[in-house]
Parts: structure tokens; sequence; C-alpha cells
């Protein structure tokens, strides 16, 4: 049995795993990252917690060089089943500046990544837009509307950011599945004209 | 993948397949390499019976392609603790995994049109 196995297993267990997708929603404190995700996923947002390990370079105190950090860092993240062989996972970076140091673990693999952007705070995205313009992660803008909040045009939002012309920029309300879903079909199309022009 | 499909010698090993308090026994490497969007699911060569409390939920779970994130999220243990269990898993057959190598091209134009037509569906 062991060895003809495969013949007892439904279809789904005979082929391949599916593949595994992973985009990333990052931004400012509190400017909906959570909440986004948890409007685009099939499942509740789900939570685990990552321990890292750093090196502690970077930080103000460089006394003890060579030493090791660790740090409990809790993600946030949903899933969406695209279909039987592919599976989108998204995860939202802790908003804490102070975890920035995660965020190269955590970009690892990732396909791209939507930086959320509140117009009463639009500084609040710029260490996420640094760091995927670093990293050369693909991104785009999304500019979650507070009622409270003042109303820019995207190109309004562009000049503030300092965005290359080729950025997307769309509004969106994180609350709502379909706004939120609409986001990533353009991160998604952003990626696929990203992928036409590369030379790779 | 295939190189994880390999096969467990179940009638070669009276003990136990997986040891008891593996995790608590506080070993944090483990042997698979595994990272949180690692994709892991049941052989089938094993029951949840046969092993210890935490390894037979984690099995249970396993059931249909699951991440360790998802995994480490219903059995509220950091994903540190998942990798070990999910790993002693994989040794002994239980579970398959994907490794996180080679890394999904993210220029992929089949993937990037599954992921497209994936979300459009849900719009
Ligand atoms: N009015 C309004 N409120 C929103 C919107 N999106 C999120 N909120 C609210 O804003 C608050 C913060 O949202 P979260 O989703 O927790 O933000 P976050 O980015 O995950 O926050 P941190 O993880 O703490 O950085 C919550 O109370 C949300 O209900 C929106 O589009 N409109
Ligand atoms: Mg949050």
């Amino acid at each position: 049995m062991a060895y003809n196995g495969d013949s007892d297993r439904s279809p789904a267990q005979q082929s391949a795993l599916p593949t595994a997708i992973k985009l990333l929603v990052a931004g400012g404190f509190g400017v909906g990252k959570t909440t986004f995700v948890g409007s685009v996923s099939e499942i509740e947002p789900l939570s685990t917690e990552e321990t890292i390990t750093t090196a502690s370079i970077g930080t103000d105190d460089l006394t003890g060089v060579g030493d090791k950090t660790t740090t409990t860092v809790a993600l946030d993240f949903g899933r969406i089943t695209l279909d039987p062989q592919h599976i989108l996972y998204l995860f939202g970076t802790p908003g804490q500046d102070r975890f920035w140091f995660m965020w190269n673990e955590l970009s690892d693999g990732a396909f791209g990544a939507v930086v959320l952007a509140d117009t009463r705070r639009l500084e609040d995205c710029f260490p996420a837009l640094d760091f995927f313009e670093r990293r050369g992660t693909a991104f785009i803008v999304a500019v979650n509307e507070f009622e409270t909040g003042y109303h820019y045009e995207p190109e309004e939002v562009r000049a503030a950011l300092d965005l290359k012309p080729n950025i997307p920029i769309v509004c969106c309300d994180a609350r709502d599945p379909r706004s939120a879903t609409l986001v990533l079909v353009t991160l998604t199309k952003h990626l696929m004209s990203a992928a036409a022009s590369s030379v790779r | 993948m295939a190189d994880f499909e390999h096969r467990p010698l179940l009638d070669e090993d009276a003990g136990p397949l997986v040891r008891p308090y593996t995790v608590s026994n506080g070993r944090t490497a483990p042997t698979a390499k595994l990272d949180l969007l690692s994709l892991v699911r049941s052989t089938g060569q094993l029951r949840p019976s046969q092993l210890e409390a935490e390894h037979a939920e984690a099995l249970i779970l396993c059931r249909e392609p699951i991440s360790v994130a998802e995994v480490s999220a219903h059995l509220r243990l950091p994903a540190m603790v998942i990798k070990v269990l999910l790993s002693d898993l994989v040794d002994c057959g239980a579970v398959t995994a994907h490794s996180p190598d080679p890394a999904v091209d993210p220029t992929d134009k089949t993937v990037l049109e599954a992921l497209l037509n994936g979300l459009q569906r849900r719009l």
C-alpha cells in the first residue's frame, strides 16, 4: 500500500501541492492594514507570532557588536483560494517602525505590496515606500479614504509622495471587500506589466 | 516538490514514529526548511491517533493544503514552534511540505494570470 498509495488518494491529493502567492499590505500605524486584509480574506484574519533574530545593527546602541536580538512580532494575514492550484496569502506588515527589520524577512518571496496611505497623515507611509523601493519590490499606493480626511486627487498624492509616474495610485475603502479586492486587481495588473517589461 | 515525497518505512520501525514531547524538549531548530508560507499537506500515511497531542492536531489541520502560518494561527502556537512540529511530521512521512526554495518567480505569467482570474472572480 505504501508503494501505490497514490491510488487510494483523492485526485486533489495526487496532484502537486498548490502554489502560495504572497502579497503584502503595508503602511503606517492604524492606516487600515488589518481591516484591508480582513475585507479581502475568505477566512477571518488570522494572526501568527514569528520570532525574528536580528543583528543589532542600525539601532542606536552599537556597543554590543555582533549581538543578536530576538523579537517576536505578531502578523495578521488572510487567505484567498484562487483556484485548486493557487492560494493567495495577504500579510499585513507590523505598523510600528521599530519592526522595520522584519520586513526583509516578510518581503522575501513577496510578489508585490499595497502601501496604504491615509490622507490625514500621508508621511506615515514614507518608510514603507522607501523600503519597497530599496528592495525592488513592486508596489502600488492605495489611499484609504476616511470620512474625516481631506480628499486628494491621485496626482496630488503622487506629487506629495514623490512617486514615479508608473506607480498606480488608487483610492479605496479598506472596509469594503469589493473596493479592497479591486486594489489587489490593480496591483496584479501592475505586476503583469512590470513582468512584461522586465528583461529577466 | 517531488523530493519531499519520500516514503516512511513504517514496517521497519516499531517504536513511536514521532518522539513524544519533542516540542517541550526544547529543540528549536526544525529539520525541514519551512517558512511562514510553506504549504503542507498530510500524506495519509499516518493517522492522528498514532501521534501525540500537538502533532495530531497539526496533522488534522493538514488534510487540505495549509500554510505554516495558518497552522500556527489555528493552534495558537508561535510559528517557530509550529515549524519544529511540522518538520517532525515531515520526517516521519505524515505530511509533505513545500520547501520555500526555489521561491515562486513573481514574474511567472501563469501564476500572475491565476492571481488575476482568482481575484476577478470575487468581484
Ligand atoms: N472610516 C473608516 N475607518 C476605517 C477604515 N479602514 C479602517 N478603519 C478603522 O481604522 C482603525 C484602524 O484600522 P486597522 O485596520 O486596525 O489599522 P492597522 O493599519 O491594521 O493598524 P496597526 O496594525 O495598529 O498599525 C479601525 O478602527 C478601523 O475600523 C476606512 O476605510 N474608513
Ligand atoms: Mg493591524
